[in-house]
C-alpha cells in the first residue's frame, strides 16, 4: 500500500519515553507495599506514573491513593476479568493504553510502574509492556519457593524476597532461599527486604534508580550508533 | 428471513456456480484471526453484562445463560452486526479509493518523467514518493464528504443506539483497544481516518467493521464477527464467574451458530434496505456490476466493493436499533459493584 500511515497508536518509541517497570508476584507478597515504597523513595527525584491491575476493581489503586505517596491522578487502575496474567502477558492492550494515557497526561515521565494482579509463579510481563520486571515473593510462602522456580522467579530482572522480619516465625531459612534463587537465576540479582521495617525499600529503590539511569543513557543519545569511526 | 438481494456490498455470493464444494471466500482466514478470543485487543476483560447478571442471580447456570445469550444476540448482537457491516462498507470504499489514488499517482509519475518529486499529480493528491509527507487533511478526490466526518457520523449512529452511558463507555474502550491492536496488523487508510476522527475511541462495532475491511473481509463477515463476539465474550465470562462446564457452554454456542449466521444475514439485509442497491448501482461505472454475479474473485476483487456513496450517512439512521433495557440496567448496575472483576 502506498499510503503514508500515521501510526498514532503504535507503542511509543523507546527513545525518550519513560522506563516501564513491571512488578509481579503472588497474592499478598507485598507488591502494592513495594510500589508505595518506591513512590515514597523515588517520588522526589523521578517523575512517576503507576498502573495497577487489581483483582477487585480499584483496591490497590485506592491503597496507594490513601497512602498519599503519589498524586492520585497519576494512578490508573486496569481491570482484568479474572485473568491477571492475561492482561500483562497475552493481551496487554488495556495496560498499554493506561501507560500511554499517563504519559500523554503527565509526560514526560521517567518511570511508569505497572503492578500486576496477584498471580502464580508462572506470571511474567510481556516485553511489549514492561522494559524491566521485578518479581516479589515473601518468606511466609515457604523457603522452597525459589527452588520451585517458574518464569517469574527465574527470568525477572530482579527477584525481591519480602517480609524477612517474619522468617523466624515461619521457619524460613533465608540462606536456603538465597542459594536456591541464585541457582536458578543465572546471576541475576536477588534482594531481601522487609518493607514493614524499611518503608522506602531502599535497596530496591537503588536498583530501580540504576535501571532508570541506564535507560536514559541508552535512549537519549541521538545518533550514537551513527558516529563515524575515525 | 428474506434472501438478501444481490447487493455486492454484503459479500456477494459465496461458493457460487462452478465452485467445487466450499470455495470459501476471500477474507476467511482474516475473519478467524479477527474473531479469535486470543486477539490481543482487551476483549477478555468484558463480560457484556454477565458479571452483573450473575451478581443479581439472574444468570446461575447454563439454562439461564442460554436465554441471556439469545436475548443479547437478538438485540445488541444484531445492532452491532449491522453497524459493523456499514463500517466495513465505508472502510472498503475508503481503502479502495486510497489504492486507486495511489495507483493513479504512480501511473502519472511513471509516464511523466519530467515531474519532480512531490509535484501534484493529475488526481490532485500530494506526491507519493517514499518519504513524501501528505497533509493529514488532504481532500479526497472522489468528491465525497470528508472521511473523518463520515466516521464520526457512523459512530454517532452507534452512540444513539446504546442507552446506557456505561455501555457506551465500555464500547468506546473496546473500540480504542481494538484499533490500537489492529493498526499495526492491517495498516490502512480507513483505520488511520477512524483514529484521527475519533481519538477518544470509536464504538467497538465501528472499529470492528473498519478492521474487517482492512483485513480483506466483506461486510457480511464483519457482521458475523460482531454477532460472534456479542455472545462469546459473555459466555466465556460466565465460565469464569460460575465455574460452568466449559464444554456445556460451548455446546450452547454451537447451538447458536445458525442464529449467528441469521443475524449476520439480517444485518446485511438491513444495510441493503437502508442503502438501496439501485441507488448504489447508479454510482457504479459500467463493468463493475460483473462482480455481483460472478461470485468469488481471486486477486484484487474490487468489483464486489461499492464506491463511496455520498448518500450513505443519510441512510444509516435506518439501520436496526433494537434496545435491550435489561442490558442497559445491568451495565449501569455493574459500575456500582465494588467487587467487580470485569470492565463491563
Amino acid at each position: 500500500m502506498g499510503a503514508h500511515h500515521d501510526d498514532l497508536h503504535d507503542p511509543a518509541e523507546p527513545h525518550g519515553r519513560a522506563l516501564r517497570l513491571g512488578i509481579g508476584g503472588p497474592v499478598g507478597s507485598g507488591k502494592t507495599a513495594l510500589v508505595a515504597a518506591l513512590c515514597r523513595g523515588l517520588g522526589p527525584s523521578l517523575r512517576l506514573g503507576v498502573v495497577t491491575n487489581d483483582i477487585y476493581t480499584t483496591e490497590d489503586a485506592d491503597f496507594l491513593r490513601r497512602a498519599g505517596v503519589i498524586d492520585p491522578e497519576r494512578i490508573l487502575a486496569v481491570q482484568t476479568g479474572c485473568c491477571p496474567h492475561t492482561a500483562i502477558r497475552d493481551d496487554i492492550a488495556a495496560n498499554l493504553d493506561a501507560v500511554e494515557t499517563l504519559e500523554e497526561r503527565f509526560g514526560p515521565l521517567d518511570l511508569v510502574i505497572v503492578e500486576s494482579g496477584g498471580d502464580n509463579l508462572t506470571a511474567t510481563f510481556s516485553r511489549g509492556l514492561a522494559d524491566r520486571q521485578i518479581f516479589v515473593l515473601d518468606v511466609s510462602g515457604g523457603d522452597k519457593v525459589p527452588r520451585k522456580g517458574g518464569p517469574g522467579v527465574t527470568s525477572a530482572d530482579l527477584l525481591v524476597v519480602n517480609k524477612t522480619d517474619l522468617a523466624p516465625m515461619v521457619g524460613a531459612d533465608l540462606t536456603v532461599m538465597s542459594r536456591d534463587a541464585a541457582a536458578v537465576r543465572d546471576g541475576k540479582p536477588v534482594l531481601f527486604t522487609s518493607i514493614r521495617e524499611d518503608k522506602g525499600a531502599h535497596s530496591v529503590a537503588e536498583w530501580v534508580t540504576h535501571m532508570v539511569d541506564a535507560w536514559r543513557r541508552e535512549h537519549r543519545r541521538p545518533h550514537h550508533h551513527a558516529a563515524p569511526a575515525s | 428471513m428474506r434472501e438478501a438481494p444481490g447487493y455486492a456490498g454484503c459479500g456477494g455470493h459465496e461458493g457460487g456456480a462452478g465452485m467445487r464444494g466450499d470455495a470459501g471466500m476471500k477474507g476467511d482466514a482474516a475473519l478467524l484471526l479477527l474473531a479469535d478470543s486470543r486477539l490481543p485487543a482487551g476483549g477478555h476483560a468484558h463480560s457484556g453484562g454477565v458479571e452483573e447478571a450473575v451478581r443479581l442471580g439472574t444468570v446461575t447456570g447454563t439454562g439461564d445463560l442460554a436465554r441471556f445469550l439469545r436475548g443479547r444476540l437478538a438485540t445488541a448482537g444484531l445492532v452491532t452486526a449491522a453497524l459493523a457491516a456499514a463500517a466495513c462498507e465505508l472502510a472498503t470504499a475508503e481503502n479502495d479509493a486510497e489504492d486507486t489514488t495511489d495507483n493513479a499517482a504512480e501511473t502519472v509519475a511513471d509516464t511523466t518523467p519530467g515531474s519532480a518529486p512531490g509535484t501534484p499529480t493529475r488526481s490532485g493528491s500530494a506526491g507519493r514518493e517514499p518519504g513524501a509527507t501528505r497533509a493529514p487533511e488532504a481532500p479526497h478526490t472522489d468528491g465525497a464528504a470528508d472521511g473523518a466526518a463520515l466516521w464520526r457520523r457512523l459512530d454517532a449512529e452507534a452512540d444513539a443506539r446504546v442507552a446506557s452511558p456505561a455501555q457506551r463507555e465500555a464500547a468506546r474502550t473496546q473500540g480504542r483497544l481494538l484499533l490500537r491492536t489492529a493498526r499495526p496488523m492491517w495498516p490502512s487508510a480507513a483505520l488511520d481516518t477512524v483514529a484521527r476522527a475519533l481519538p477518544e475511541g470509536p464504538h467497538h462495532p465501528v472499529v470492528l467493521g473498519a478492521v474487517a475491511a482492512s483485513a480483506g473481509c466483506t461486510p457480511r463477515q464483519a457482521a458475523l464477527a460482531a454477532a460472534y463476539t456479542s455472545v462469546t465474550a459473555p459466555a466465556t465470562a460466565a465460565v469464569r464467574l460460575l465455574g460452568l462446564d466449559p464444554v456445556a457452554v460451548h455446546r450452547l454456542l454451537a447451538g447458536l451458530a445458525p442464529a449467528l449466521e441469521d443475524v449476520a444475514r439480517a444485518a446485511c439485509a438491513s444495510l441493503d434496505d437502508a442503502v438501496p442497491a439501485d441507488e448504489e448501482s447508479d454510482e457504479r461505472e459500467p463493468g463493475q456490476h460483473a462482480g455481483r454475479h460472478s461470485g468469488h474473485h481471486p486477486g484484487h476483487d474490487s468489483g464486489r466493493q461499492p464506491r463511496r456513496n455520498a448518500a450513505w450517512p443519510t441512510r444509516w439512521h435506518a439501520l436496526p436499533g433494537h434496545g435491550a433495557p435489561a442490558l442497559d440496567l445491568l451495565a449501569e448496575g455493574h459500575l456500582t459493584n465494588p467487587m467487580k472483576l470485569f470492565v463491563s
